[in-house]
């Protein structure tokens, strides 16, 4: 029979031999992995934007071909830096993080925010990075608005940990797909966001439909975070959208 | 004199290469004893996600078999499940720690299901059924056995699934342009989980027809 005593000296031993273990493991991959987020990150704006055959091995070529220009706003939607030099990854709009801007944001603090201009067959298309919560964790993704800053071009999105054939289904073509030729300004000028309607686009006034998708059918949660996450980005992005139009 | 037999034993005797192979058919994880049918659902839609964790399968099930087989004369009765689950959960974090840094794309796609190998019965159930009670160089060869016996399985599913549900193997597009514009259609049904569960089911049922003695007498 063990004693208590040895059970504890046990437990506490293999705990601190595991906890030893995995944070060594976790120091020595974060590098890469770090590479493989910047990487996944230019693939996304790449991929919102229609750019074909984007792959983890060619996204900082392509990244540097098609992105002409990254702007850093400040939260009057004044451009405070414009960077257009050949080395893409290194401008400060591609380090700033969403998430932490966003927070600064809510808490009344001075922010800044990205924004990606790519050159697609001579046509500038305006890529906005949007992040925001789902059901279990952080959904986020890219909005290529079109040179009237007004027109959906394309949309990619993902998310940490979505329900599998649910809620995850934001990232796929099917759900991506509804977001083209729509258009987050009415006819007044009024800012309308993209909405992602429960019960389908059919139960909206005929031309209320133009500003709005699907939500996916059991994965409302998600769909509801998409919809509050176009709101609450887009309308932080309006100062400039609206000088620009 | 019993000891000094077992310790001349041949790395590869019968009885170890039946660890090996034994779990590849007439003990299958999945076929015969039915377990790890979840993650066996959920990663094979496509042939890479399926082999890659396959792989993995493999690689916790006979590294945790070997660790709790070193560990096993000191191991508290009291709190083996505990310390099994420690090791296992180990395991599976540094995998895919690796996979996250190595092979990005494939660990978006299994998202989830990494994580849960840690809950896979597999893992547990040779843990408690052999590791606690044989030596480590055993305990290695029936994880990896078990692990390949769920990875075979896998990638028979992901290939049927991937042929019929996208019309490629391993991403390459085999089915010629011109079967779909004689009206071929992909099987959209094949990617959706419950088609992986009726190919698990016509595997065993081709298996029980070649291996009469898997099948119950009453």
């Amino acid at each position: 029979m063990y004693s208590n005593g040895y059970i504890f000296r046990y437990a506490a031993i293999m705990v601190i031999i595991a906890a030893a273990l995995l944070s060594t493991a976790a120091m020595l991959l974060k590098p890469f992995q770090e590479r493989n987020v910047a990487i996944d990150k230019m693939g996304g704006i790449l991929a919102s934007a229609h750019i074909p055959d984007v792959t983890a091995s060619n996204s900082i070529k392509l990244f540097n071909e098609f992105v002409t220009e990254e702007i850093v706003l400040d939260q009057n939607g004044e451009v405070v830096e414009s960077y257009t030099e050949a080395n893409k990854e290194n401008a400060k709009a591609f380090s700033l993080d969403m998430k932490a801007e966003l927070y600064k944001k809510s808490q009344g603090k001075p922010f800044e925010l990205p924004l990606y201009v790519i050159n697609k067959n001579g046509q500038s298309l305006y890529v906005i990075p949007v992040r925001g919560v789902g059901l279990w964790g952080p959904i986020w993704g890219n909005i290529a608005l079109s040179s009237d800053l007004n027109t959906i071009v394309g949309v990619t999105f993902d998310h940490k940990g979505e329900t599998p054939g649910l809620g995850a289904e934001i990232s796929t073509a099917a759900f991506e797909d509804q977001f083209i030729g729509k258009t987050i300004f009415d006819n007044q000028g009024q800012f309308t966001s993209i909405m992602v309607i429960k019960g389908g686009i059919g139960k909206l006034p005929e031309d209320k439909r133009i500003h709005g998708v699907d939500a996916i059918s059991g994965g409302t949660i998600t769909s509801n975070g998409v919809n509050d996450m176009l709101k609450d980005v887009l309308e932080t992005y309006l100062p400039y959208l609206q000088k620009h139009r | 004199m019993s000891t000094e037999i077992r310790e001349r034993e041949a790395l590869f005797s019968s009885k170890n290469i039946k660890l090996l192979k034994n779990p590849l058919s007439l003990s299958n994880p999945i076929t015969v004893q039915v377990l790890g049918i979840c993650s066996a659902l959920a990663v094979t839609a496509k042939l890479e996600p399926a082999i890659v964790m396959a792989i993995s399968v493999t690689l916790v099930t006979a590294v945790s078999n070997v660790v709790i087989s070193f560990l096993r004369n000191g191991i508290p009765p009291r709190i083996r499940i505990i310390v099994q689950l420690v090791v296992v959960a180990t395991l599976v974090i540094v995998v895919d720690q690796i996979l996250k840094a190595f092979v990005y794309d494939v660990s978006k796609q299994l998202s989830v299901f990494v994580g849960l190998i840690i809950t896979n019965c597999i893992i547990m159930g040779r843990l408690e059924a052999f590791a606690m009670a044989n030596k480590p160089w055993p305990s290695f060869l029936d994880g990896i056995g078990n692990g390949l016996g769920y990875g075979l399985i896998l990638i028979i599913i992901a290939f049927f699934r991937e042929l019929l549900g996208s019309g490629s193997i391993y991403g390459f597009h085999l089915i010629p342009e011109s079967f779909y514009e004689l009206g071929y259609k992909n099987n959209g049904l094949m990617i959706l989980p419950p088609m992986a569960l009726i190919v698990v089911g016509v595997i065993i049922w081709v298996q029980r027809y070649y291996t009469r003695d898997l099948i119950e007498k009453n």
